[in-house]
């Protein structure tokens, strides 16, 4: 069997007393969208987070493609091929959207202590940063300061950040949160086109969207992974309509 | 901190700014103008607007680029006052050396002291600059060899290869006007440059930018060397211009004057910087002659810059542009 992209084993992580990821294991395949789902407060973006390297795991090991990166600082994972998008969203406000991306491909390209000559008209770096907007429909607002993009914009330009790092595995919170019907839309779009070039771990509540996009779910509770499966076998589980889809989809 | 928010756009590329050349084409006519009046007043004035420029211009690279606001940087310029006065009390005035020793030393002391700030943020960082600041003033104050408390004078302008050229005031001028010259630019390009936009990025969101695989304490730990560095070329100067240096040019209320100069002038545009070392300096002058307590006069004019043009002197002139293309 070939090696997983990502590979969690037996993560746990407490906050004092309280138990917030509590062994957690799972792969995720190459290619292959993986949707966590669960109850608010059920330790999701915890778990991204420990997986993208903001929060150290109590015990447990996370590999990316069979290498050991439990211990590795952010900076390091994202020069592994991990890529990921915020709750919250998570820009650089005061940069235009091409540059935002641009960024993003000058840390995966040549060093970046150079001091002199304008990183802005590096049209390497320009290209395939417009490259990445195009793919999320972006590149009409690629001059626009990323703090008058619309919020459902804003949601896109992190997708594409996240592309133009030709990421391994891109972990994915939230994304359609707080955005509206139509915009939601047009995000599930851009991951439907984006499936299957890397593997993806979505966090999402719209259950719409996870049904319509992931080859697996796993269902989080407390901490804890109750049920794991493909969509119609998690849908038709009785433990995860009692702890969770039948608050939901009554 | 939205006092110090500034509206740092990255340079316009192709673009002739107006603004820059303007101040460089006055402070480069300047002594011209200085010869009709009291000429080595005058002279000796602009020169040490243009050398406080140069340290305005350090902070606003920290602040205004980076928004570290640093508290502390009186004490690379008194680093390189004390590199020409100590090599000066042992006979060494040569530039070859002093100027590089005061650079290496200043670079030094912003590599350790930044290893440490830079691990902070916001107010932590402010406090923790101004405690290694304090630091080193009562290090100067303690050199009981090189004058303590009461400071020690140069007895002579540094040479270049045995050549006495800051001697001549006009000369040692146009010196310090390369200088800042030369200061100004390597920050504007720097700005700009791949380094420049990682700096830039970290301020506005540090864990973007350590997510898309940025190790952002590296960059802000090599800037913040780079304007210790522009501190301590202050200081050489500064040395030399008064042929004097004591502690004082450490106390934090010096480094104090560089965060005031850069607000004034117009924070994050590196040229606001210039204005806001001449407004200051050249108001003291001024006010200073009208009255002793001239900050009771200057404290209330920042008040009202600070509130009503955001972008400082730089954001004053800008306002009234626009209101004068509107009408």
């Amino acid at each position: 069997m070939t090696e997983p992209v990502l590979r969690i084993e037996d993560l746990r992580k407490n906050f004092g007393g309280l138990q917030v990821t509590d062994g957690v294991s799972l792969e995720i395949g190459a290619g292959e969208l993986h949707a966590v789902i669960g109850p608010n407060g059920a330790g999701k973006t915890t778990l991204i987070n420990q997986i993208s390297g903001t929060l150290e795991p109590s015990s447990g090991k996370i590999l990316l493609n069979g290498a050991d990166i439990t211990a590795l600082p952010p900076n390091k994972r994202a020069a592994l091929g991990l890529a990921r998008s915020f709750q919250i969203t998570s820009i650089l406000p005061r940069f235009s959207a091409l540059e935002n991306v641009a960024l993003a491909v000058q840390a995966r390209s040549g060093s970046s202590y150079k001091f002199i000559g304008s990183a802005a008209s590096e049209s390497a770096l320009n290209d395939q940063a417009m490259a990445a907007l195009t793919e999320v429909s972006l590149d009409g607002r690629a001059g626009v300061l990323a703090a008058h993009l619309s919020h459902g914009e804003k949601r896109a330009l992190e997708l594409a950040i996240a592309l133009a790092m030709q990421p391994k595995l891109l972990l994915l919170d939230e994304p359609m949160a707080g955005t509206g019907p139509e915009e939601s839309e047009r995000i599930v779009g851009v991951l439907q086109r984006l499936k299957g070039r890397f593997a993806m771990l979505l966090v999402e509540h719209d259950m719409n969207a996870v049904f319509a996009l992931a080859d697996r779910i796993s269902v989080l509770v407390y901490g804890r992974v109750l049920a794991s499966g493909a969509p119609d076998a998690v849908r038709a589980d009785p433990a995860v309509t009692t702890a969770y889809l039948g608050e939901e989809l009554e | 901190m939205s006092m110090l928010e500034s509206a740092a756009a990255p340079v316009a590329r192709g673009k002739i700014e107006w603004l820059p050349v303007a101040i460089f084409a006055v402070l480069a006519l300047a002594p011209i103008a200085c010869a009709y009046g009291a000429e080595t007043y005058w002279l000796g004035l602009f020169t040490s607007v243009m050398v406080f420029a140069i340290a305005a211009i350090a902070v606003d690279l920290l602040c205004g680029f980076g928004g570290l606001v640093t508290f502390g940087h009186a004490a690379f310029v008194g680093i390189g006052a004390y590199a020409v006065a100590i090599f000066g009390a042992e006979g060494i005035t040569d530039m070859a050396i002093t100027l590089p020793a005061a650079l290496a030393v200043s670079a030094i002391f912003a590599y350790l002291t930044g290893t440490i700030c830079l691990r902070t943020k916001n107010v932590y960082f402010i406090m923790i600059t101004l405690a290694f600041g304090q630091m080193a003033y009562f290090v100067a104050g303690s050199l009981a060899p090189y004058g303590g408390d009461d400071g020690i004078s140069v007895k002579t302008r540094s040479t270049l290869f045995g050549y006495a050229i800051f001697d001549n005031d006009r000369a040692f001028y146009y010196c310090v006007f390369a200088f800042l010259l030369a200061s100004y630019l390597l920050c504007r390009a720097l700005i700009g440059s791949r380094f420049g936009r990682v700096f830039r990025g970290a301020r506005d969101n540090p864990t973007r930018m350590a997510t898309i695989g940025f190790d952002v304490f590296r960059y802000q730990r090599v800037a913040y060397v780079i304007a210790g560095c522009l501190g301590g070329l202050a200081g050489f100067l500064l040395a030399n211009a008064t042929e004097f240096v004591s502690p004082a040019y450490m106390s934090w209320q010096r480094s104090g004057e560089l965060i005031i100069m850069v607000l004034f002038g117009g924070l994050g545009t590196l040229h606001g910087a210039i204005l806001g070392a001449a407004s200051y300096i050249l108001l003291e002058s001024v006010l200073g002659g009208v009255t002793e307590n001239w900050k009771l006069i200057f404290g209330p004019m920042l008040v009202l810059i600070v509130l009503f043009a955001r972008g400082g002197l730089i954001g004053l002139f800008g306002a009234i542009k626009r209101k004068l293309s509107h009408d």
